[in-house]
């Protein structure tokens, strides 16, 4: 039992903090830090940066362009970037899209797209959900029917997080309709300036554009984009899930979105003190704290398990669970620290370059918005309810 | 990082295991329950004789040297057996006490039995009006000749019916809930003036109320320095929540466990309960709490022997507080997913049930342990 780090990962995170210290763009941490908006500029400005000092493609075998950095480089690296305020970087291209096309794409996939995704060349989306297929992913009906050289793509995607700023989206298309649901799904490439995509937004209900309906109308694909073979992409759409969900327990933006919420409550006043000292307040506060300690001792526990040589599985499923419902729970209680200055909607104060006068706390405008906009957590990723399904069929044998 | 016991307490934590499969079937359990002694006299001896009791003394004292995660593995096997015997009370409390605040004659006269099993000891260190504040103490020691002699009540000492020698914290000066003017006696279980109200636990095993009628003690039965008591007493609860901690996710475990069998056997609707989504849920949920728990329980054990500051106060009132809520939500849930038998006294996990809600009210429940929490919030 030794729950330290080694002289070798503190070194390590020595490293990472200098590295932040040196190359994080203040005003772009500030956003972060204030929960204000990113950009697709400020995504691309920091990405930029990661690419130069070889720390994007985090997890990527070395020849492709990655650093292969252990589960424990990882975490230290999430921790100190949660920490310093480093945007996550957005995963579509480098945690989700890549770890597919290294593990089932050809060696020519992997030499037109992977250094792309690391130059930032490339942006990509995911074609997943489609307004029939939520939890039930695999009655997906988008069809892709093969034309000699091409395959012809019909249908809608739906919830496609930042697809506005994509160039590049991978689906998962169905090329049999006459076998299991499972069975006739193929995962493809697709260009989204191809003739016949349309991208519609979808304003969620903080007023925010960050998720879009995209339509495809005969829509003509290269076959040369198809991820390994016809009709098994769904093998390689859970292969990909699996990496979606390791990290979507978010520890360290939770114990960041804490020390925010502790910030907020110190400059809040009531009944003449300091909100935080306030016993109801300060037990909800602590309550939450202890429950984020239990959850982050987990996470190193599954990360020290895949660290030697395990595979993450239930446990995960649960810690997305629990992790998510932490970070709900934290944005609720930065809500109700605001009091009624919950109720204002001032878009133009979650503008980092506002300058006017604020009209309470200059943290305040974002809260609200935050706190709407992350009820998603519990829904995306696998609900949590399918994250509770999956794991009573891995280890419940129920 | 490593999470994994090492190989010693790897055997060690075995060879408790093994001793409680072989003695302590459920019937059993109830057979020593019922006996006057309260527990297996004979269970006793043996987790002696295997060198259990002596796990956390001191070597030079006749001790094994063993640390938070050692006491922490012996706790989770008794826990998983649900066993009765007063090892938390003897061991981690009472000899703890006398092990960290003791004087050599004390230490010699004492620890060599208690790690033997020979001698069982006990703790009265809460009051009627105290709830789980063990600075708030109103039982007296009044300085006479040499000596003291104490009066006052201390309530629900598990395990004090049958101890040959009690550690009751007295106020040698001070006002009540006073920090400072607490100190520690050693009490014999024969000394004139010592009254025992005994009684069963609702968890199924014995304590009694200590009523201290003019208890007269020679100055050797002072522990520690006079007036100073709070701090020792609150480093050995931490050490002493540490040990709990194993206990009840060792009982958390075998309540999941056996949840999760009923949901395969019992079957309704024609097919297993088990196939029923909502109850499926309310089983992952039941294992998550269980997750959150052991991971509370290694870090408890990381900080139990680490000197003491706000970090390992605030450490162990989180540990605390999670295992509190989180055995008492897989007792609810796991009786709820049980149905009927789980209501009965003729099945085993009524009775893991019944302790797990009981070691909320040992050493403060979550409530106590959130508001300490709150108490020592770092505003960063």
């Amino acid at each position: 039992m030794n729950l330290n780090y080694t002289a070798e990962e503190l070194a390590f995170r020595d490293e990472v903090r200098a590295f932040l210290d040196e190359k994080l763009p203040a005003d772009i941490a500030a956003k972060v830090k204030g929960f204000r908006r990113l950009s697709k500029e400020d995504h691309q400005r920091w990405q930029k940066i990661l690419s130069e000092q070889g720390w994007y493609a985090t997890h990527w075998p070395e020849e492709y362009g990655g650093v292969n950095w252990t589960p424990v480089q990882k975490h230290i690296w999430d921790e100190e970037s949660s920490r310093y305020g480093a945007p996550r970087s957005v995963p579509f291209g480098v945690n989700m899209v890549a770890p597919v096309i290294i593990k089932f794409g050809t060696e020519e996939q992997k030499q037109r797209y992977l250094p792309r995704i690391v130059s930032g060349e490339d942006w990509w989306c995911q074609g997943y959900s489609e307004p029939g297929a939520g939890s039930d992913l695999a009655s997906l009906k988008t069809r892709a029917v093969r034309d000699g050289d091409h395959y012809i793509v019909n249908g809608q995607k739906t919830w496609t997080t930042l697809g506005q700023h994509a160039n590049m989206i991978f689906c998962l298309v169905r090329t049999n309709t006459e076998v299991k649901a499972q069975e006739g799904i193929s995962f493809l490439l697709i260009d989204m300036d191809t003739p016949g995509i349309t991208v519609r937004p979808i304003i969620t209900l903080d007023g925010e554009h960050e998720v879009n309906e995209v339509f495809f109308e005969d829509v003509k694909v290269p076959v040369e984009n198809l991820v390994g073979e016809e009709d098994k992409g769904w093998t390689y759409a859970k292969y990909l899930l699996t990496y979606e969900r390791t990290g979507l327990a978010g520890i360290g933006i939770s114990k960041a979105a804490l020390q925010h919420l502790k910030e907020l409550a110190t400059r809040r006043i009531k009944n003449g003190r300091p909100l935080i000292e306030d016993a109801s307040f300060s037990q909800r506060i602590a309550q939450v704290e202890i429950d984020l300690m239990a959850a982050a001792i987990s996470n190193l526990r599954i990360i020290a398990s895949v660290e030697g040589g395990g595979m993450p599985g239930a446990e995960s499923s649960m810690l997305k669970v629990r992790g998510t419902e932490i970070r709900q729970t934290i944005n609720d209680l930065a809500r109700r620290a605001i009091g009624p200055y919950a109720i204002p909607f001032v878009e133009e104060e979650m503008d980092l370059d506002y300058d006017g006068d604020f009209l309470s706390d200059e943290n305040a405008a974002p809260v609200t918005p935050q706190y709407f906009n992350n009820r998603k957590l519990s829904i995306f990723g696998g609900s949590n309810e399918i994250q509770k399904n999956i794991v009573s069929k891995m280890i419940l044998g129920l | 990082m490593d999470f994994r016991l090492n190989e010693e307490q790897q055997m060690l934590q075995d060879t408790v295991a093994r001793l409680v499969r072989g003695e302590y079937s459920f019937e059993k359990r109830l057979e020593y329950s019922e006996s006057e002694l309260g527990f297996s006299a004979d269970f006793w001896k043996q987790l002696g004789e295997l060198g259990l009791t002596a796990v956390p003394f001191p070597e030079e004292l006749g001790g094994f040297g063993g640390s938070g995660v050692e006491v922490q593995s012996v706790m989770t096997e008794l826990g998983r057996g649900l066993c009765i015997e007063p090892y938390l009370q003897s061991v981690v409390l009472g000899g703890g006490l006398i092990s960290q605040a003791g004087n050599s004659e004390q230490q010699e006269q004492w620890l060599g039995g208690i790690a033997s099993g020979e001698v069982r000891a006990a703790v009265g260190l809460q009051e009627p009006q105290s709830f789980y504040n063990l600075n708030d103490v109103e039982t007296r020691a009044e300085k006479t000749g040499d000596g003291y002699t104490l009066n006052g009540r201390k309530a629900v000492v598990i395990g004090g019916h049958c101890a040959d020698v009690l550690v009751v914290s007295a106020r040698t000066s001070g006002d009540s809930r006073d920090a400072d003017g607490i100190s520690l006696f050693l009490v014999s279980s024969d000394d004139e003036g010592l009254e025992r109200r005994t009684y069963p636990t609702i968890d199924g095993s014995k304590g009694c109320d200590l009523f201290l009628n003019n208890v007269k003690l020679g100055p050797d039965a002072l522990l520690g320095e006079e007036g100073k008591a709070a701090d020792v007493i609150e480093y050995q609860t931490g050490r002493a929540i540490s040990a709990l901690c194993g206990e009840a996710v060792g009982a958390m475990e075998v309540a999941c466990d056996l949840t999760l069998e009923y949901l395969k056997q019992r079957k309704q609707f024609g097919v297993p309960i088990g196939k029923f989504q909502v109850l499926q849920h309310r089983m992952v949920d039941m294992m998550s709490e269980l997750e959150q728990a052991r991971s509370m329980a290694i870090l408890a054990a990381s900080v139990a022997d680490e000197p003491q500051s706000d970090e390992r106060r605030r450490i162990l009132a989180a540990a605390k507080n999670v295992i509190g809520r989180s055995g008492q939500f897989i007792s609810e849930q796991g009786i709820q997913s049980h149905g009927g038998i789980g209501m009965t006294w003729e099945y085993n996990f009524a009775h893991y049930a019944k302790r797990l809600v009981m070691i909320n009210h040992q050493l403060g429940d979550d409530d106590f342990h959130l508001e300490h929490y709150a108490s020592l919030l770092q505003a960063s």
